[in-house]
């Protein structure tokens, strides 16, 4: 089966949801699966991917993320390299071309790459023979937090056409929203964003979702909820009067979430800020899958990787 | 014996024959095959499009101070091949054009590579360092050279402080030209605002902070009765402006640039960087209206705010690329595709191109009328090239058209008379 699997994946790199047919997405939700129960055996380690070398180049720190990736090329038995900002010849102002060459030339078999800027996973794409994996770029995309986040909500609900969910916080900045609006969109999940008009995406009214600015009317009757990270210099940018009027207003509450369906999912990206975009007992209430997806986390990326590295052609 | 005889081009449908002797156009006659006259040179123009030296008042040469990106000499030499007999540089360069001596500095270059012409004209700064504070010495500028005045690139904010520039040029009988855009409302990301770029995750140049700008400048033109141009109109919102100012007698004029006109945001999927420019490409709407405006004579001119870049500083991830696109050796024949489809009437296009802006300027205007002065080019409309970086004489291989098969090449470029190319 695995190597059926393998032979049908066809794109050398993944940076956006977009690129992904809705068979693409099962296909990945599948294998994810079956890496899911690896990772509940004793022994988490399989000698798949023995002898591939993954290069983790995180730009931008990220511990969790990073971290899930490591766990996941270590489990299929890759080898995998760091290269962060801080300590490499980033730091001295190098191009990220010039990055990309000094890393095609290490002959890598993939590099999951988190940067700042919109489309740096792209340009690397377009600069190198090994398949690029988009790890969150800029305000962009973030596919396989996406990915993780559809594994964890289908664990929950099996069936997921015809569920409804909303995301809650600041869509404007979230490369996490962009990706998930379109994953739960291509997979039949009714989306509802809800946030104050001034972390709302210019030109909103285009994309496939409900737009609501009241929490109360936007998470009636929804199966999920998923909050966003609330940067706190969004305060400082201009955008919001101040946190603690946020929190009043746009906190998903153990009030609020009593308005959703019974049972309703909890979702975050984390790292949470407990008290302002969730309530600390709400983070930690059974319907919280914050652990959940990190789990899936590491599943999901093992599929990933096992998919692109096992590709032929 | 005459100089120069042009034998059977075509002027807007016409064939004619043109003769020029000590650099003015000496007469300019229906095609006669039998016509034999002596001069000391005669080109046969049959099929070519006669056309008067293209005028460009809103260039970037990056001399002094950038010169890996463009000197004056290359910017002329691009200028040649693409049909500009005259180009307005921009004072943004390092040091800025905020002295008399930067500018006599330029206007030496210029002689020194091209005695003969293209002919720069040099655009002071309106305030020091371009900072939008004090004012520059614009007196001591306008005697060194300088044609206008602008901030280009840094629109000043203040309101006061543009107003009294705008007073102090016009003792100097000189222009103002304004880079219009509201640094808080559309900081310069060389985006527009849209649904495209929200999707992107790029932060977008709303067009209104363009627009808020062109409103202020032409209601202060209107109150002190002074004249204003408005540089690189991008926008519906600043060319409803523009016309409801020249119906309430404004003396303002307005350009625009040939990426405006043919080409939308979309240009920049992908994280395109060539496609990156400030103001930015906008909708299919503001194209459209903007094409209805040049046909219209509510946009005046077309310029090309030619700004060339190397290619390694395009080479980043979007956000990290510099604004500007490269133009003067491709602007005429990609403006050429609107002639040729009709989008663009040839007379408009040579009034916006040429006499216009060089009649608003006190340049020199070739209306091909005797003693006019010999800017002339012969344009073969049917040549086809691929526009690839060695193709372009422009240091700035930044074209945004690279890789794009363009019809349309200027063959022969004559200045007073003089052959430039
Ligand atoms: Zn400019």
């Amino acid at each position: 089966m695995q190597h059926d699997t393998a032979r049908s994946w066809r794109h050398k790199d993944l940076l956006d949801i977009s690129q992904l047919s809705l068979e693409d997405v099962l296909l990945i939700l599948d294998t994810a699966d079956y890496f899911q129960e690896i990772n509940t055996r004793p022994t988490k380690k399989v000698p798949t991917l023995k002898g591939r070398s993954v290069v983790l180049f995180f730009a931008e720190p990220s511990t969790r993320t990073k971290t899930s990736f490591d766990v996941a090329g270590k489990r299929l038995s890759a080898d995998t390299f760091s290269l962060a900002k801080s300590g490499s010849s980033l730091q001295k102002g190098e191009s990220l071309k010039d990055t990309a060459l000094t890393l095609q030339a290490m002959r890598p078999d993939a590099i999951v790459i988190r940067h700042e800027q919109n489309g740096a996973a792209e340009f690397m794409a377009n600069r190198l023979e090994c398949s690029v994996i988009n790890a969150g770029d800029g305000r962009h995309a973030h596919p396989t937090q996406a990915l993780l986040d559809a594994y964890t909500l289908r664990e929950h609900w099996g069936m997921m056409a015809g569920k409804t969910l909303c995301i809650l916080g600041d869509i404007a900045h979230s490369r996490v929203a962009r990706s998930n609006v379109i994953l739960l969109n291509l997979m039949g999940v009714n989306v509802r964003l809800c946030g104050p008009r001034t972390l709302m995406p210019y030109g909103v009214e285009t994309w496939p979702v409900t737009v609501y600015d009241r929490v109360e009317d936007a998470v009636a009757g929804v199966d999920a909820v998923m909050c966003l990270r609330l940067q706190l210099e969004r305060q400082q940018a201009g955008l919001l009067p101040d946190l603690r009027e946020y929190a009043a207003r746009y906190c998903l509450t153990a009030g609020r979430l009593a308005l959703a369906n019974a049972h309703a999912q909890v979702l975050h990206p984390g790292p949470i800020n407990r008290g302002l975009e969730i309530a600390a007992d709400v983070a930690d209430a059974p319907e919280s899958c914050i652990l959940d997806q990190v789990a899936a986390g590491v599943a999901v990326r093992m599929a990933l990787l096992f998919l692109h590295l096992t590709r032929k052609g | 014996m005459a100089d120069l005889f042009i034998r059977g081009a075509t002027l807007q449908g016409r064939t004619v024959d043109v003769l020029v002797e000590g650099g003015v156009v000496l007469d300019v006659l229906a095609h006669d095959p039998a016509r034999c006259i002596e001069a000391a040179q005669v080109r046969d123009a049959a099929g070519l499009v006669l056309l008067p030296s293209l005028v460009d008042v809103h260039v970037h040469l990056r001399e002094p101070g950038l010169e890996y990106k463009e000197t004056i000499a290359t910017g002329l030499t691009a200028a040649a091949h693409g049909g500009f007999g005259r180009i307005c540089c921009m004072a943004n360069t390092k040091p800025v054009n905020d002295a008399g001596a930067v500018t006599a500095f330029m206007l030496g270059q210029a002689k020194k590579s091209h005695p003969n012409g293209p002919w720069l004209h040099p655009i002071g700064a309106l305030t020091m360092g371009l900072k939008g504070q004090d004012m520059a010495p614009l007196a001591e500028l306008a005697e060194a050279g300088c044609v206008a005045f602008s901030n280009d690139g840094l629109p000043v904010l203040d309101s006061e402080r543009f107003r009294r520039a705008m007073e102090y040029a016009a003792d100097l009988g000189k222009m103002v030209i304004d880079h219009c855009e509201d640094p808080f409302l559309a900081p310069g990301t060389g985006v527009n605002e849209s649904a495209l770029t929200a999707r992107m995750g790029l932060k977008g140049q709303p067009s209104v902070g363009e627009a808020a700008q062109v409103a202020r400048d032409v209601l202060l033109a209107g109150y002190l009765k002074l004249p204003v141009h408005i540089a690189h109109v991008s926008c519906r919102e600043a060319v409803e402006l523009i016309a409801w100012a020249k119906a309430k007698g404004v003396d303002v004029t307005a350009e625009t640039c040939p990426h405006y006109l043919c080409y939308t945001q979309d240009a920049v999927r992908g994280y395109n960087t060539l496609a990156k420019v400030s103001p930015p490409l906008r909708g299919e709407d503001d194209r459209l209206a903007l094409i209805q405006a040049v046909n219209e004579g509510v946009i005046d001119f077309l310029a090309t705010d030619h700004a060339p870049h190397a290619m390694h500083e395009k080479e980043h991830p979007f956000e990290e690329a510099p604004n500007g696109i490269s133009w003067l050796d491709t602007a005429l024949a990609k403006c050429w595709e609107l002639v040729r489809a009709g989008v663009i009437g040839e007379e408009r296009f040579v009034m916006a191109a040429s006499t216009g802006p060089g009649e608003r300027f006190g340049l020199g205007v070739n209306r091909f009328r005797p003693g006019d002065p010999a800017d002339i080019v012969l344009f073969d409309p049917d040549a086809v090239w691929t526009v690839t970086p060695e193709a372009l004489h422009s240091k700035g291989k930044n074209a945004l058209c690279l890789g794009e098969t363009l019809r349309g090449r200027v063959v022969a470029h004559y200045l007073a008379g003089v052959a430039v190319i």
